[in-house]
């Protein structure tokens, strides 16, 4: 992927006083990619968007935008527009105003200003509400016009701070497939930054998640749920059930509540170091009998269950304590006891296991 | 407002304790109103017969002119430089955080709690030490700093009620600080803005104590009025009195609906 960096951070540190916001950011972000940032809240995920668009400076480090250093380029002498999670809307000016407003900073004559918003407001479908007030918008037109004022310069990078979070779950999702179809058409990189991993799951190319201003993986949807990096990515994500031990000499991993085989991959690996094994919730099961020998298996107790129409999510707890996710199919539950304090076996293959690059 | 939760005396109850506190606080200016339009020479009561005279007396009187011309002179330019002066110490305290700000805010909203006669006596040694007393500037200079913290509270508010993030997307979008300052901050600040210009010439207009003791002979209406009560008892005061509350209210109204106005119009906006 060399050579297609649109955005470069290098070793790029933001300090606020004595908390590190950011800490040494190496990313490439490329042209014409989906890239979702995300992490909880304070991972530092929005100062890198705001250190992108130059409304923070980094404290150590160089930003690059097409390969010119922009560290010391003020923000409104970049071609890095937002849509800021607020929406940042002007309320003292119509919609067709707000859309204008980047065109009219740059000194586009007025009719050629309107006429070009026009488009945008065209391709956005919120033609008709040109001369309406904000204020006279639902939450779903606002988000149209957000997105149409940001991207009348028709600039190379599209800069999107939790614009979905005020929305209600039905309009989250079709506003998720409008930013994917618009991101295709138009080809530029959008670099999309949530706390919702269903937002960057569903919509990103490459996901990057954040934690105390640490990059802890960077890939594609799949890459990160099938092959966690690290333990906070896995209990992040929580779809993944973790035991953590030791490498015993026949390969296995020691932990509190039992034995189990490593996948063949990384079988013998490095003796006595600590490893962790993490196996996807939807490739674990439930049996009150005891499983086959090709299976490997836990004793938990049930303390919890969560239906979701035909999924269903059950909730258990090990001897040791540690929380063990189960989900299955609402049938393949039917014939189990599934009362609270039901001890059951959680078996899965070995192979289906996974272990953490950095344990 | 048919809430059946309300108890239907209690309700009646603070009606006419309203009544009564509006009744409290303007009749002696209904008063004053009524005795100048009456004929005879002392405000007393059965009232003589309607009368324009006082009117056309005081319309006649060069001084009230001069009086007249002097206050709005003052006026307008007090209300100008304070909204600028205020808007500016507002903007900063929407804009930057410093060490200091909180004594900073407290400074700059001192003067309106100094007692007038201590701030009068204090201009006009002030001002006769730098050879500026007894002059319009002088009024003017004192007004202004009697009227800028007012002007600061009314656009302090409204920057206040401002998404912080709306003069960053300006900047995001292309616009220089000055053209956010142009084309985002004023125009949303625009109601408060006009409202402090009323306000503040309003409160040049009525304020009394510091005009005297500054003013010399370039007197303005308050301080004119006491002129004429000290010289003699006259209807005129009347009359210049209710001239001089129309113009506040008329002044304090405007930005009342300024003010208010937007907020509404914020207030429905941020409602759906």
């Amino acid at each position: 992927m060399q050579g297609n960096a649109l955005v470069t951070f290098d070793g790029v540190i933001k300090r606020f006083g004595n908390f590190t916001a950011v800490q040494k950011l190496d990313l490439e972000i490329h042209k014409g990619e989906f890239l979702a940032i995300m992490g909880s809240s304070g991972c530092g995920k929005t100062t890198t968007l705001r250190m992108l668009a130059g409304l923070e400076a980094p404290s150590e480090g160089e930003i690059r935008l097409g390969g010119k250093p922009i560290n010391d380029l003020p923000t409104w002498k970049r071609d890095t527009p937002m849509v800021w999670q607020s929406l940042a809307l002007f309320p003292f000016l119509n919609v067709i105003e707000n859309v204008e407003f980047a065109l009219k900073m740059r000194g586009v004559g007025a009719t050629e200003r309107r006429r070009r918003a026009g488009n945008w407001l065209e391709r956005m479908q919120i033609s008709e509400f040109s001369e309406r007030n904000i204020s006279q918008l639902s939450g779903g037109q606002r988000q149209r016009v957000a997105l149409a004022r940001s991207l009348v310069v028709e600039p190379e990078i599209l800069l999107l701070d939790e614009p979905l979070s005020a929305l209600d779950a039905h309009l989250k999702v079709r506003m998720q497939s409008v930013l994917q179809n618009l991101q295709r058409e138009l080809g530029i990189t959008f670099v999309y930054v949530t706390h919702s991993q269903s937002e960057a799951f569903a919509m990103a190319d490459r996901v990057v998640i954040m934690s105390k201003g640490v990059v802890e993986q960077v890939g594609s949807a799949q890459e990160i749920y099938r092959a966690p990096r690290t333990r906070f990515v896995a209990e992040f994500l929580g779809s993944s059930n973790i035991f953590a031990g030791k490498v015993a000499s026949d390969g296995t991993l020691e932990t509190a509540t039992g034995k189990y085989r490593l996948p063949r991959d990384v079988r013998g690996n490095a003796s006595k170091s600590a490893a962790t094994l993490v196996v996807l919730d939807t490739r674990s099961y439930l049996s009150a009998a005891e499983p086959g020998p090709e299976f490997d298996r836990v004793k938990a107790k049930v303390v919890g269950e969560e239906f979701t129409g035909a999924m269903a999510k059950i909730y258990l707890e090990t001897a040791d304590g540690s929380e063990i996710r189960v989900q299955s199919g609402y049938d393949e539950l039917a014939d189990l006891p599934m009362s609270t304090g039901q001890e059951l076996y959680v078996y899965w293959r070995p192979e289906d296991g996974h272990v953490l690059p950095i344990a | 407002m048919n809430d059946f939760n309300r108890n239907r005396f209690v309700e009646f109850g603070l009606r006419f304790y309203i009544l009564l506190s509006f009744a409290f606080v303007f009749a002696p200016i209904a008063a004053s109103f009524v005795f100048s339009f009456n004929s005879d020479r002392f405000p007393s009561i059965p009232l003589g017969t309607f009368s324009t005279e006082w009117y056309v007396a005081v319309a006649t009187d060069p001084l009230v002119w001069e009086g007249l011309r002097n206050t709005l002179f003052v006026g307008l330019f007090v209300a100008v430089v304070s909204t600028i002066l205020g808007f500016g110490a507002a903007y900063t305290d929407f804009r930057y955080r410093f060490s200091g700000k909180s004594a900073y805010l407290a400074l700059a909203l001192l003067p309106p709690t100094i007692p007038v006669v201590i701030l009068g006596l204090a201009m006009l040694a002030f001002l006769s030490r730098i050879n500026l007393s007894g002059q319009s500037i002088s009024v003017i200079i004192a007004h202004i700093v009697i009227c800028a913290p007012f002007a600061m509270a009314i656009t302090r508010l409204r920057l206040s009620q401002m998404d912080p993030d709306l003069e960053a997307a300006a900047w995001n979008l292309g616009a220089s600080e000055w053209s956010a300052m142009r084309h985002v901050i004023i125009p949303f600040a625009s109601p408060a803005i006009f409202g402090a210009l009323f306000i503040t010439m309003a409160v040049s207009f009525d304020e009394f104590a510091v005009a005297w003791f500054v003013s010399g002979l370039n007197e303005t209406l308050p301080v004119k009025v006491l002129g004429f009560l000290q010289g003699q008892v006259s209807p005129r005061i009347n009359v210049i009195g209710t001239f001089v509350f129309v113009i506040s209210m008329t002044l304090v109204i405007f930005a009342q609906l300024l003010l208010t106005g937007r907020t509404m119009d914020a207030r429905a906006a941020s409602d759906d």
